[in-house]
């Protein structure tokens, strides 16, 4: 896809306004009369049938256009809003991403089926004021109006075509337009770009004046409109009022949709100061980012070892610009979450009602950052955790009044920083996770030996195992037994790791914690051996050194006194099997995942590293210690520890331990 | 791919293992490298113990002389590094295979390809793709997918 193809950006422009319908309607739904939400929707509606039609996407404007009018009856308040009337707008808005993305494969149909579900909708709710409506249109008088316009110089540049604008006036009435050509200069000054031509129209409608200014709305502020009116001489009869469709009952007002669309484009206004770029460019940028950063590393080295203060001068210069740079790429790919979060309030909307579970969807944090490529893979596992949540975890109305709770389930989606992860909770209130039958069913698969011992986290994961599923009947929203463990796939493929607590009758939380970005991270370099390795920076807490006092006393029993607090550590050495003998002042490094705290022994802290991941092959894929590698300044590789990983392993080993002694 | 799609001759690169001759398929290898620095992967596999930096990008090593029951005998002034790149699951990975030394790039005709007799072979059957012949000595064509990834054929199993 080129960034210049006018259908492509259409692809994505549509994206958005359906995005933003959806959310208009949803919040309807909870503030039936507001009429900026109303506004929204319209302004999206026609906004979609407008650009639909311009670049030949027929069907989806003329679909549009139906619900365009329903829209526009409401905007007008001749019909009211009803949840019914949202649930067919839902309809109506899915079926239109449907024509737009796949046209081909589009029930034929499923359109005429929502337009007539539209118009009962329409009958029922536009009754008390379908009577209104026929009652005002004989009342409105014919007026005869003398308009003078003169748009501004630049109109045919911003996208205006004065044709139009007559011809939207003459749809209002029976026009006479004369062209003012006073100011068109010679044709040696003229320049074709340059609007300097003014228009009188005698025009004679029903419309009111405001229906005249609506016309221009676009450029109202810009223009010198003047609209004298004056009286009609005989009420002719009324034109035919230019209604739309037979199938649609109530009269609309013909002089469509400039006025709101007008707002749209002041908002647009504002948005050029932003470019669309494919993330593909995004990509090819991070990745010459990254090599830049290897190779400024590369230039830090030999200017280390430099006597040239010019070199080195250079080179620190460099390295401030190679780091403002990743910083600022990197910003760039950064989407608030709260995109994310906003398509998950149609789902909960469809699950509350196709499974009858009255749920309120709370959502905080939106604000917060996260790459753009995390917040797209996150999409499929968050949709499995919320149905999850919704089908297994909440329960029924009856259930939870007898259990004392409100009778709506509450459903949280949060999201914030921590150090230079993201943590996103998925909380439900609704009867938590049943440990007893979760045990059960995972001896029913072999996946635990009947007898084993386990810790509750160990018990709660188990629902991440492949094929497991405690639903007792399959649903058509979840019970498969597929879902969690790919989600808990693709959150490690993120590099992210996955927590459950749940407190039984009183509900589940799932945290997921995520890295800000999948590229460039800041790490810690120490060296173990001769093998030099990357810890995260953001996992790391505090250096200490391990006195030869500690190290003899430790012997057997792995724990450092750190201000009180005992925390295991885990000697790098001895887990990757090294055989040369340990420095004799060795450093402990403490890390933290989550709540936990493990201390990771090592020969020698080198310094930060700014570390660009690059991945593992398949061939290392069952190597659990590492979660990738990077290129250092003297060009070998070094591996960059999983300390997820690694604080599990030690919290393992402590409890082993604690359970021996 | 099987013998019979082979036109004419399998171009192949022929390399000493521990004192014998095997070849790759040519098409696969990307360069052939001086020995660098290898970092250890501390619990990997013995097979794919190392990691070296070829370019900018981060390469596994694998020491096909382990599969094939040899020891991994320390690198000489002959070491090379031949890179190679390959489907592995449908994705295109470049690996890199430690060679004791690295002869040339030569034809075999097919003519003289046989497929790997049955029995009366040194190695494992299932590593090799066919055998051919360079002269008066027979060269050995490794099934590289097979190698890399130790998959065994399922009658073959031995573990």
């Amino acid at each position: 896809m080129t960034a210049n193809d006018p259908t492509a950006v259409f692809l994505t422009e549509a994206q958005e306004l359906l995005e933003q319908l959806e959310q208009s309607l949803l919040d309807l739904h909870g503030a039936l009369d507001d009429s900026d939400l109303i506004d929204g929707a319209f302004r999206a509606l026609h906004t979609i049938k407008g650009s639909g039609s311009m670049f030949g996407f027929d069907a989806v404007a003329a679909f549009t256009h139906h619900v365009e009018t329903a829209f526009d009856l409401v905007r007008k308040g001749h019909l009211a809003t009803t949840p019914a009337l949202i649930d067919v707008a839902l309809a109506a808005r899915d079926h239109i991403r449907r024509l737009i993305e796949t046209p081909d494969v589009v029930d034929p149909q499923r359109g005429p089926a929502i337009l007539a579900d539209l118009d009962a909708v329409i009958a029922d709710g536009g009754e008390t004021d379908a009577t209104s409506t026929p009652t005002t249109a004989p009342i409105a008088a014919r007026h005869r109006y003398r308009i003078c316009i003169k748009l501004p110089e630049d109109a045919l540049t911003t996208g205006n075509n004065p044709l139009l604008l007559l011809d939207e006036l003459r749809a209002l009435g029976e026009a006479e337009v004369t062209a003012i050509v006073d100011d068109v200069p010679t044709l040696d000054a003229l320049q074709p770009d340059v609007c300097t031509f003014g228009w009188v129209i005698e025009l004679e409608t029903e419309a009111p004046k405001s229906a005249i200014e609506d016309v221009f709305l676009f450029l109202l502020d810009d223009m010198t409109l003047d609209i004298e009116e004056s009286a009609v001489p005989s009420p002719v009869a009324p034109v035919a009022p230019t209604v739309v469709e037979p199938a649609i009952p109530a009269a609309s007002v013909a002089a469509p949709a400039a006025p709101v669309a007008a707002n749209d484009e002041r908002h647009s206004d504002k948005a050029t100061a932003s470019l669309r770029v494919s993330a593909e460019r995004l990509d090819e940028l991070m990745d010459r980012v990254g090599e830049l950063v290897i190779a400024q590393a590369r230039l830090r080295q030999v200017a280390t070892h430099s006597d040239d203060q010019q070199v080195k001068s250079i080179a620190e210069e460099i390295e401030r610009l190679v780091l403002d740079l990743r910083d600022t790429t990197m910003g760039i790919r950064l989407v608030p979450i709260g995109s994310l979060f906003g398509r998950f309030r149609r789902l909960v909307h469809d699950l509350s009602r196709d499974l009858g579970k009255d749920v309120v969807l709370t959502t905080s944090g939106e604000e917060t950052e996260l790459d753009k490529t995390v917040i797209d893979r996150l999409a499929d596992p968050l949709v499995h955790l919320i149905r999850n949540a919704i089908d297994h975890g909440l329960e029924y109305a009856a259930d939870r009044s007898a259990a004392g709770k409100a009778a709506s389930g509450s459903l949280k989606l949060a999201a914030r920083h921590a150090g230079d992860r993201i943590l996103i909770t998925i909380s439900d209130d609704g009867r938590g996770l049943d440990r007893a039958r979760i045990r059960r069913r995972a001896e029913e698969n072999g996946l635990i030996a009947p007898e084993a011992e386990l810790t509750d986290p160990e018990l709660l994961q188990l629902i991440f195992q492949p094929g497991f599923s405690t639903a007792a009947q399959v649903t058509n929203v979840s019970g498969r037994g597929v879902g969690m463990d790919v989600v808990k796939k693709t959150i490690e493929t993120l590099r992210g790791a996955i927590d459950v607590r749940s407190r039984p009758g009183a509900g589940t939380d799932i945290v997921l914690s995520l890295p800000l970005t999948l590229a460039i991270i800041d790490g810690l370099l120490v060296r173990i051996g001769t093998g030099r390795y990357v810890i995260p920076l953001s996992a790391v807490e505090e250096c200490v050194e391990l006195t030869p006092d500690d190290d003899r006393r430790s012997q057997g029993r792995n724990f450092l006194n750190i201000r009180g607090d005992l925390v295991p550590f885990l000697r790098l050495r001895e887990l990757f099997n090294l055989s040369t003998p340990p420095d004799p002042y060795q450093k402990v490094v403490v890390v933290s995942s989550g709540d936990n705290r493990v201390g990771l022994v090592v020969d020698q802290v080198l310094g930060d590293h700014q570390t660009v991941i690059k991945s593992l092959s398949k061939l290392h894929a069952n190597v659990a210690t590492f979660s990738g590698a990077t290129i250092l300044g003297d060009g070998t590789c070094a591996l960059i520890l999983e300390v997820d990983h690694l604080v599990q392993f030690g919290q393992a080993l402590e409890e082993r331990l604690k359970a021996a002694s | 791919m099987t013998l019979s799609n082979i036109d004419g001759a399998l171009q192949v690169l022929t390399i000493d293992l521990n004192g014998e001759t095997f070849a790759l398929e040519a098409g696969l290898v990307r360069e052939i490298l001086d020995t660098v620095h290898v970092t250890d992967v501390p619990g990997a596999d013995p097979f794919v113990s190392g990691l070296i930096n070829v370019r900018g990008r981060v390469v596994p090593l694998a020491d096909p002389r382990l599969r094939f029951g040899m020891n991994a005998a320390a690198a000489t002034i002959d070491s090379r590094f031949v890179v190679i790149e390959i489907d592995l699951d449908g994705d295109p990975t470049t690996i890199a295979l430690r060679a004791d030394k690295v002869h040339e790039v030569t034809e075999l005709p097919v003519e003289t390809l046989e497929a790997t007799p049955a029995i009366g072979m040194k190695w494992r059957p299932e590593y090799i793709r066919c055998v051919g012949k360079r002269g008066e000595d027979f060269v050995i064509v490794l099934d590289i997918e097979r190698v890399l990834t130790g998959q065994l054929l399922p009658d073959m199993a031995l573990h």
